[in-house]
């Protein structure tokens, strides 16, 4: 089960509370948590990744186990720990503004 | 019993005030959308339960919202509420956000760059949504004015966006230009007598029409001069503020351009400067009063350099005879101190008798006044920055 911690205003337009947790069939890829994500919470769609090109927004990150992998493929498989469940995958709003 | 539904805009979510016919007492909600910037609301014409959001935020992108209340309750369109947001069944739900810019050939050659900063081209990236028309005919048919401008229309509720792409392919598209606060489509003005036809404004492009529905598009620029343009009167690239028309006399719009007020009779042909005695022909909106179509109400900024009232005295400026002439309304406004600036959406008029006149600042009053404009009272004095305010008339 893949945990994943959404923003606040995410949740919020999700209607989610504190982490969810996914099951993810598929060899777990940032693309795929996200797209299972999206599956299962349509409104997300366009908030996280741009509707039609599927890149990360600018301002949003992608952490797991004290890194950043915004940068990493979207393809490449993500950490044991975030595959097992020990570790969450979190999307992080970029602190910039008022 | 009548009255009106004053929906606001701002930095930090919608607020929705309400008031009878009198528009002495005021219920405040919201903030609905909290956290998020909200550009823009609209009621339907015919539907006025049926409002439409556009709820946007750098981070997180474009979500449209809509009621079927009248506020009480929203959803975005696709998920409606009290339903499952899941879709085991592969629902398109979810599409209300996609704003996707056409490439197809079916639509001509709809464009892929725009002039940039520094003059380079620069590819078509889209934002936000900036603002939202619903027709004047039927509540599920609503466009939307984006950044990077374009404009886009929904004919099932806003559960789907599609752009009416004529409008970029036109072939001045590589001529348009963002202005400081990026390349918006903010102003959609339809012809109540002759349903082909709508005007769109667009900083820093112009006014454009349209006489067949969104299908093709022309500058309608003559007459404007824009002095911070190398050539002052190009056929695009005017940083048009805001255009406005009174619903008889669709041939006559009066437009706030970055400098000068303007104004034509003859649907957009011809355009000439009506700023007259005005102590700064700089500003971002304008509307018309609903009863008399030669009242005209301009917020005078001091210079675009300088976001704020001449002399830190917020004074909207009334024209009774169509411009040139400008009477100063001061009733209740503040008269010193004021560096406030009011935005381009965020004046309207009610259709009540006598006309409503509404504008919120940056400073985040809601001003309103019940006689046309001679004197004004705050309805709200402290909410997050003012994006813009749209105001019902109900039955």
């Amino acid at each position: 089960m893949i945990r994943i911690v959404l923003p606040f205003h995410l949740r919020t337009l999700a209607h989610a509370t504190g982490e969810i947790e996914l099951a993810v069939e598929e060899t777990p890829t940032q693309r795929s948590i996200l797209d299972a994500l999206e599956a299962r919470y349509p409104m997300l769609r366009g908030t996280i990744r741009d509707h039609a090109t599927k890149a990360r927004r600018p301002f949003i990150r992608f952490f797991a186990c004290q890194k950043d992998l915004s940068h990493e493929s979207p393809d490449a498989p993500l950490p044991d720990e975030v595959v097992s469940g020990v570790e969450p995958f979190m999307v992080v709003g970029a602190i910039a503004g008022g | 019993m009548s009255g009106v539904r004053v929906l606001v805009g701002t930095k930090k979510g919608a607020f929705i005030l309400t008031s009878d016919a009198k528009r002495q007492k005021w219920d405040v909600s919201g903030p609905h959308f909290a956290g998020w910037e909200v550009y823009h609301l609209a009621g339907s014409r015919v539907d006025p339960n049926r409002l439409y959001a556009s709820q946007t935020s750098s981070w997180f992108g474009q979500v449209i919202q809509r009621s079927d209340d009248g506020g009480k309750t929203w959803h975005q369109p696709g998920t409606p509420p009290g339903e499952p947001t899941t879709t085991p069944d592969g629902m398109p739900m979810g599409e209300s956000n996609k704003f996707v810019y056409d490439t197809s050939p079916v639509t001509g050659k709809p464009l892929t760059t725009h002039m940039w900063y520094d003059g380079s081209q620069h590819p078509w990236e889209f934002k936000r949504v900036w603002h939202i028309e619903p027709s004047l005919t039927d509540p599920d048919t609503v466009y939307a004015g984006v950044e990077d401008a374009a404009i886009f229309r929904s004919t099932d509720g806003g559960k789907t966006w599609h752009e009416l792409a004529g409008l970029r392919g036109h072939g001045t598209g590589p001529k348009w230009q963002p202005g400081a606060g990026g390349m918006g489509l903010h102003t959609i003005v339809l012809d109540p007598k002759n349903a082909g036809r709508m005007f769109v404004a667009i900083s820093a492009a112009g006014v454009f029409r349209t006489d067949d529905g969104g299908k093709t598009w022309a500058p309608k620029n003559r007459g404007l001069t824009s002095k911070y343009l190398p050539d002052p009167t190009p056929e695009v690239g005017h940083c048009v503020h805001r255009i406005a028309m009174h619903p008889s006399r669709p041939n006559v719009l009066f437009m706030q351009l970055h400098w000068n007020v303007m104004r034509t009779d003859d649907g957009g042909e011809n355009w000439q400067k009506v700023s007259g005695n005005l102590p700064s022909d700089f500003g971002f909106p304008i509307d018309v009063h609903a009863h008399e179509p030669n009242t005209v109400y301009v917020v005078p900024i001091l210079s675009d350099s300088l976001h704020y009232p001449p002399e830190g005295k917020l004074r909207v400026y009334r024209s009774r005879t169509g411009g040139n002439e400008w009477e100063p309304l001061t009733k209740g406004l503040p008269q010193s101190d004021c560096f406030v600036n009011v935005l381009r959406d965020a004046m309207c008029v009610d259709s009540l008798d006598s006309c409503g006149v509404y504008f919120g600042t940056t400073g985040g009053q809601v001003y309103a006044s019940a006689d046309s404009g001679d004197s004004w009272n705050a309805i709200v004095r402290d909410l997050p920055a003012v994006l813009s305010v749209e105001v019902q008339t109900l039955a």
